[in-house]
């Protein structure tokens, strides 16, 4: 079955890095244009422009069949980093492998071994039905017979593309579209995936095949993904590293885990108790929260741990129901955001042992 | 011949989108073939009234415009994908094309075809084969070879003034509206014996946009007419080497500006 699809040859198998970003730097100059006749002519010999720092050093790794969330606010650098990556766009300083390539050197290499999907917009040809599209592609990729038809038929199955294989791409829904676009991506058995957003504008249960589709291929095929997404579910449901950008830095790289111990200071306990007690008040908890006989207490493992915590409320009062809630990552990374510092000055030492053992 | 083969195949894709609105295609190869017919009338007013322009006749003439038209047409209908280039690159398409594994020349090229060209060129071809018709060219096949290589070199002109104005979106984002002096302009300058204009014109337009070789020159050889300004006979009919030469260094321009695409956004 492996032989068949054709993946994985001596060269790739040989690199422990499926992608190697050392010291990355992107500028952009944006250049003031003047309008019209007159304008467009000046515009060729006066380059007023001012430099927008896109990408500042970001250093990263990626090992083959990892997935990892590349994650950040808008214009931290995420898409113009994924742009480097697949060779659209050339780094202003500093070095990026991708398979051992060289993307903005060796494009056409580099772009038969990975396979990209941009949210936003889709790389299929608009007025034609996807069936052909596919085909359009295996001539591109020079894919052979076997592979393709093996590829369709699996995608089909996991993605239902049989729906919608003879509707041109323009009247694709979007969650359709996305499906069809993943499957494109992945016709021609790259090595890695860029997803960009994948799942923006989409409903939850095309986010949840979406999510499912990418996380089989990744098991089967080993395939190396990379994701950037505002949406924190998918990272939650198929990362276990996450790198995070800000302001065109990285300003984390590690376990997913790690980053919420990092950050998660506090916790939260949510109790049912059996009556409505008048004062329920807890040493080192705080009550954020009461309805009824239902309270929420806010707590800092550092002060009291969650085991004393819940043998002092069992001590007063009956319960229940009682569980302890890690807090959202959305909250976590947008402490990140807020609070660049904190986290720089946390991440001195415990993290890197940390990474290290996991 | 994977480039070929692919070619083929876009190209047929292009037509059948085309042809899907078959009444609309008509009406448009039809309305195209008919504004180029009074495009030519208006010159054969002019010389109604004066007979002959710098010694060259009316289907001298015509000779001239049925060549320079079928080039532009022809230059439309295959080069159209870098006329509209500034609008698809900031649709953000040239992303798609730097993600697949061809050269983005070729992407580009082969991304368009234009078949409503077709009324342009069966309008400019009648207009030569009249003109023909009307002269005594003493054809043979040496001179019909060198005619069909003038008219590649003129379409490959055509193209490569195209691929400049393309080139430059990957600065300034809207396409340098000058492009179009050299292309609609060049039509116009084309149709009438290049005689006519000024010593400074006439060298910028033999030199550095080699205009004249690709039109004026063959037809300097192929009617049999002597005056070469200032260029030797073998130069002249060396000339439509110059079209071809054009094209190759607009696209060594292309690459060098792919290399500053911005993109869009961050």
């Amino acid at each position: 079955m492996h032989n068949l699809t054709g993946y994985a040859t001596n060269r790739q198998l040989g690199l422990i890095y499926m992608i190697e970003v050392d010291n990355l730097s992107k500028i952009f100059k944006v250049y003031h244009h003047r309008k019209g006749f007159f304008g467009s002519f000046v515009n060729l010999f006066s380059r007023k422009h001012h430099v927008v720092q896109a990408v500042d050093r970001i250093s990263f790794t990626v090992r083959r069949g990892e997935i990892v969330g590349y994650l950040g606010p808008n214009g931290a650098g995420k898409s113009t980093t994924i742009k480097m990556l697949t060779g659209i766009l050339v780094p202003t300083s500093g070095s990026v492998t991708v398979n051992g390539y060289i993307p903005h050197r060796q494009r056409k290499e580099n772009a038969k071994r990975i396979g990209v999907v941009f949210g936003q917009r889709s790389h299929l040809w608009f007025d034609l039905p996807v069936q052909e599209s596919f085909e359009l592609l295996q001539r591109i990729y020079r894919i052979p017979e076997m592979q393709y038809r093996y590829n369709v038929e699996i995608f089909d199955e996991l993605l239902n593309l049989g729906d919608f294989f003879r509707t041109p791409v323009r009247q694709l829904s979007l969650g359709q579209r996305m499906r069809a676009d993943i499957a494109a991506a992945l016709l021609h058995n790259p090595d890695v995936l860029f997803l960009d957003e994948p799942t923006i504008g989409l409903d939850v249960v095309a986010k949840a095949r979406i999510r499912q589709f990418i996380q089989k291929i990744n098991a089967e095929r080993e395939v190396t993904v990379v994701l950037t997404t505002h949406d924190l579910d998918d990272v939650e449901k198929l990362c276990k590293r996450v790198i995070l950008i800000d302001n065109a830095r990285l300003c984390f790289d590690g376990e997913l885990a790690t980053l919420r111990r990092l950050l998660s200071t506090e916790r939260l306990l949510s109790v049912d108790y059996a009556e409505v007690y008048p004062d329920i008040s807890i040493p080192n908890a705080h009550v954020i929260h009461r309805e009824g006989a239902r309270a929420q207490y806010r707590f800092s493992p550092e002060e009291i741990s969650t085991a004393d915590l819940i043998g002092a409320i069992l001590q007063k009062f009956k319960i229940v129901d009682i569980s302890v809630q890690e807090p959202d990552i959305e909250e976590l990374i947008k402490t990140v955001y807020e609070d660049n510092l904190t986290l720089e000055r946390k991440l001195t030492e415990p993290i890197s042992s940390d990474t290290q053992a996991n | 011949m994977h480039h070929l083969s692919l070619y083929l195949h876009f190209v047929k894709l292009r037509i059948q989108s085309q042809m899907e609105y078959r009444l609309s295609f008509v009406f448009d190869v039809f309305a195209q073939a008919s504004i180029s017919v009074i495009d030519f009338f208006m010159i054969a007013l002019l010389f109604n009234r004066f007979k002959e322009l710098a010694g060259w006749s009316l289907w001298e003439v015509g000779f001239l415009y049925g060549m320079i038209g079928i080039c532009f047409a022809l230059a439309e209908m295959f080069g159209r994908g870098f006329d509209v280039f500034q609008r698809n690159i900031a649709r953000g398409d040239f992303d798609r094309v730097l993600i697949r594994p061809l050269g983005t020349f070729f992407q580009v090229f082969s991304h368009e075809f234009l078949l409503r060209r077709f009324g342009r060129i069966a309008q400019a071809l009648v207009v030569l084969l009249i003109a023909n018709s009307q002269l005594i060219i003493p054809w043979s096949f040496a001179k019909v070879g060198y005619l069909l290589i003038s008219l590649v070199s003129g379409t490959c002109f055509f193209i490569g003034l195209f691929v400049i104005g393309a080139t430059s979106c990957f600065w300034t984002v809207q396409s340098i509206e000058i492009i179009n002096i050299f292309t609609n302009g060049g039509v116009f300058m084309g149709s009438y014996p290049f005689s006519i204009y000024r010593w400074w014109f006439r060298h910028f337009f033999t030199f550095i946009v080699p205009l004249a070789c690709v039109n004026y020159f063959p037809s300097l050889f192929l009617l049999g007419k002597v005056e070469t300004l200032g260029i030797s006979p073998v130069g002249a009919q060396l000339a439509p080497l110059a079209g071809f030469l054009f094209l190759g260094v607009t696209v060594l321009f292309w690459r060098w500006g792919v290399l500053h695409y911005q993109s869009t956004g961050f």
